[in-house]
């Protein structure tokens, strides 16, 4: 007789519904690309969407498609082609997977979505450097490579408190966008518009962020594995209605589930983790299973919440959206980023914490300077530091990885 | 396995498959070793694993039947089949070293492939652990690659780096880049007996840097017990006295049975 595979893991029925939203966001620039009906800004993952909505721009995120690239394995190939052309294979993988793959004319858009041969042309790229400067590398090199302009904010790092001359020169800058996009776009910045993306973008915020929170109950309703793939409508389609639909059928959907008492994990879920860092994109199946088996959820994180845009307010649309992009966590300094963690670990009652050291992003690995060792002189919340990387599956060792996390699991039940 | 024997006659096994070596080890109901057998674990682990314990049983001149329990760890520790539950070898390092030292300690193993440094508070209980995973340098693998290099036989490196009279200094993180450091110094001439210590000291310090001692040091691992001038010069490094289980090369082994014997134990109260 044949074994019946375990089932480790609930699946979520509103993920087909988020699915749907990818789908129809990549057609919907796939025919803009080819008919030239309507302007395409490729735009950083936290960069002014908003304000590209009201002037009718469709907006593609490289960052999202290098992740694909990561999840389907693809990156991992395609790094090498990137580091012959002078981008270190230690600099963003995400970077040198997405040129890698564009020079070798490869997409995991067309194996998804049928019919969708390549990434929709830019006719302008928009960044902010509020999450690091690969970012601006990258968009540049893209720029020279569709002859399209290069536009964006500089913005500070490593941000305490937020003052006013941060406010300010983030408003400005996001304020002298206007002029060239207007430009590029043919048309004038339809404030209504514009106004209206930000409501949208505040609500699809709001919305995620209830949903990432569903997971303080116990058991937790999610992964962190789930909200890593959940979260794509929150980053490409903020600003529209269709985003903010899709929120509140999952919203609904988790808050049946903790209703009834029902976590992700379908055996018992002993302990709760939380996770810094990014995701292992090429490696997220292998590892939400390899935690599940070890009746662990990871329950909250730090890159997920990444899209919680709190302070976006519609009646003061420029400042307000300088004030949201600047009091990131990616922006901020490490005190702060203390601070943000311990309330998180309180607020999801997590036993431990795994810190990825993601080998090509600095930006979002959080154990290079200590931060692990202050939080548990202040916490006694046991950590674990993990090797790894978001697209370059060759820094890191699935047996490594699994011994590491099954010692700290021994370790979390001894301490109990 | 089934325990048709008296208590007096139970024995528990631990076998702990390491990239290099597999190890078993055998231990009474008073978790003293009565048997313990170590081979190049080689590419079919299964096979090593059970001529290990026919090693380590014949020593201990005890039958298969008399094993009550059988835990594994160490990077083949699914391959082992009499085993019937397995740990980390972070857990079983850090059970073996408390047995012999209990009290808080920081444990620091040095295997074929990686570095471990454990903390235990002074129940037992793991405090914290790190694992050295990213290059060999700092591991056993660095040093046979070196003496391969240095054409000596893994097993003079000890001797020899006893007779040095300088310490060569050898700093690179890289394996690579320490072996044309070890170039250079053969270039300029030095002492075979200078550069083995230098890299014994080179090892040492990419360990010493994984994290803060604070405790009571002990060692394990494969490399101490074949070089136990590795002790000395840790010793002299750190700056205080050193301790070691006996057979250091065992201690995950050791841990893994008395794992065992930890869970028999339970299962019959
Ligand atoms: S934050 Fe990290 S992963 Fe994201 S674009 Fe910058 S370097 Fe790449």
């Amino acid at each position: 007789m044949a074994h019946e595979k375990k089932q480790l893991l609930r699946r979520l029925e509103s993920a087909k519904e988020l699915n749907r939203f990818m789908a129809d966001y990549y057609y919907e620039l796939n025919e803009a690309a080819i008919s030239g009906k309507q302007k395409i800004a490729w735009c950083t993952s936290v960069g002014p969407a908003e304000l590209l909505r009201g002037l009718g721009y469709l907006i593609y995120f490289p960052e999202t498609h290098a992740a694909m690239l990561g999840a389907t394995r693809m990156a991992t190939d395609l790094i090498p082609t990137a580091s012959a052309m002078g981008y270190s294979p230690e600099i963003c993988s995400y970077l040198t997977a997405d040129i890698g793959a564009f020079v070798k004319g490869i997409t995991p858009l067309s194996t998804a979505f049928k019919g969708i041969a390549s990434v929709p042309k830019p006719d302008v790229l928009v960044y902010n450097t509020n999450q690091c400067r690969d970012v601006l590398d990258w968009f540049n090199w893209y720029g020279d490579k569709f002859n399209v302009p290069v536009i964006g904010i500089q913005s500070h790092r490593s941000v305490g408190e937020i003052t006013d001359s941060h406010i300010a020169s983030i408003t400005s800058q996001i304020e002298n966008l206007v002029a060239p996009l207007e430009e590029l776009a043919g048309r004038k910045l339809d404030m209504d518009a514009f106004q209206q993306a930000v409501t949208l973008s505040r609500e699809c915020s709001d919305l995620w962020a209830k949903c990432l929170a569903t997971a303080s109950a116990k058991p937790a309703p999610l992964t962190f594995f789930d909200a890593t793939t959940l979260m794509g409508p929150a980053v490409v389609g903020r600003g529209t209605l269709k985003a903010v639909k899709t929120y509140q059928l999952l919203l609904e959907e988790l808050e049946e589930r903790v209703d009834a008492g029902e976590g992700a994990l379908v055996g018992e879920e002993k302990y709760r983790l939380y996770w810094d860092g990014m995701p292992v994109w090429g490696r997220l199946g292998m590892h939400s299973k390899m935690f599940a088996e070890l009746n662990v959820n990871v329950i909250a994180s730090t890159y997920c919440s990444s899209w919680i845009f709190s302070t976006l307010n519609p009646s003061d649309p420029f400042k307000s959206m300088a004030q949201a992009y600047t009091e990131l966590f990616i922006t901020r300094n490490d005190a702060y980023k203390e601070r943000y963690i311990q309330t998180k670990l309180d607020l999801f009652g997590c036993d431990g914490i795994l810190y990825h050291n993601a080998r090509t992003c600095p930006n979002n690995t959080n154990c290079l300077y200590g931060m692990p060792q202050r939080l548990f002189a202040k916490t006694d919340i046991p950590f674990v530091t993990m090797d790894g990387d978001l697209n370059d599956l060759r820094c890191l060792s699935d047996e490594q990885t699994k011994t590491n996390i099954e010692a700290f699991i021994e370790q979390l039940e001894e301490m109990k | 396995m089934s325990k048709a024997y008296s208590t007096d006659k139970l024995i528990y096994g631990g076998v702990d498959v390491g990239a290099s070596h597999t190890k078993v080890a055998l231990i009474d109901t008073a978790g003293h070793l009565c048997g313990h057998g170590v081979r190049k674990s080689g590419v079919n682990f299964s096979a090593t694993a059970e001529m290990c314990l026919a090693d380590a049983l014949q020593m201990a001149d005890c039958t298969t039947n008399q094993v009550a329990h059988t835990v594994s760890t160490g990077y083949g520790r699914q391959n082992v089949t009499y085993a019937t539950e397995s740990r980390t070898e972070i857990g079983c390092h850090a059970k073996s070293c408390y047995f012999y030292f209990p009290e808080a300690i920081t444990v620091i193993d040095i295997g074929g492939q990686d570095n471990k440094i454990i903390k235990l508070d002074p129940h037992g209980r793991r405090i914290s652990f790190k694992m050295n995973r990213k290059c060999a340098a700092g591991t056993g693998a660095f040093l046979e690659e070196m003496a391969t290099r240095l054409d000596i036989p893994l097993s003079d490196m000890d001797g020899l780096a006893r007779k040095s009279t300088e310490t060569v200094n050898i700093g690179s993180y890289c394996t690579v880049f320490s072996a044309t450091e070890v170039l250079k110094y053969v270039r300029q001439g030095k002492k075979v007996e200078d550069i083995i210590k230098g890299l014994f000291v080179s090892v040492i310090r990419r360990v010493l840097e994984m994290d803060a001692l604070t405790e009571k040091v002990v060692m394990t691992g494969g490399v101490v017990a074949h070089n136990p001038y590795f002790i000395d010069l840790s010793e002299e490094q750190i700056g205080r006295g050193i301790w070691t289980p006996p057979l250091p090369q065992l201690a995950g082994a050791i841990g893994a049975a008395l794992y065992a014997k930890a869970n028999q134990t339970s299962d019959n109260e």
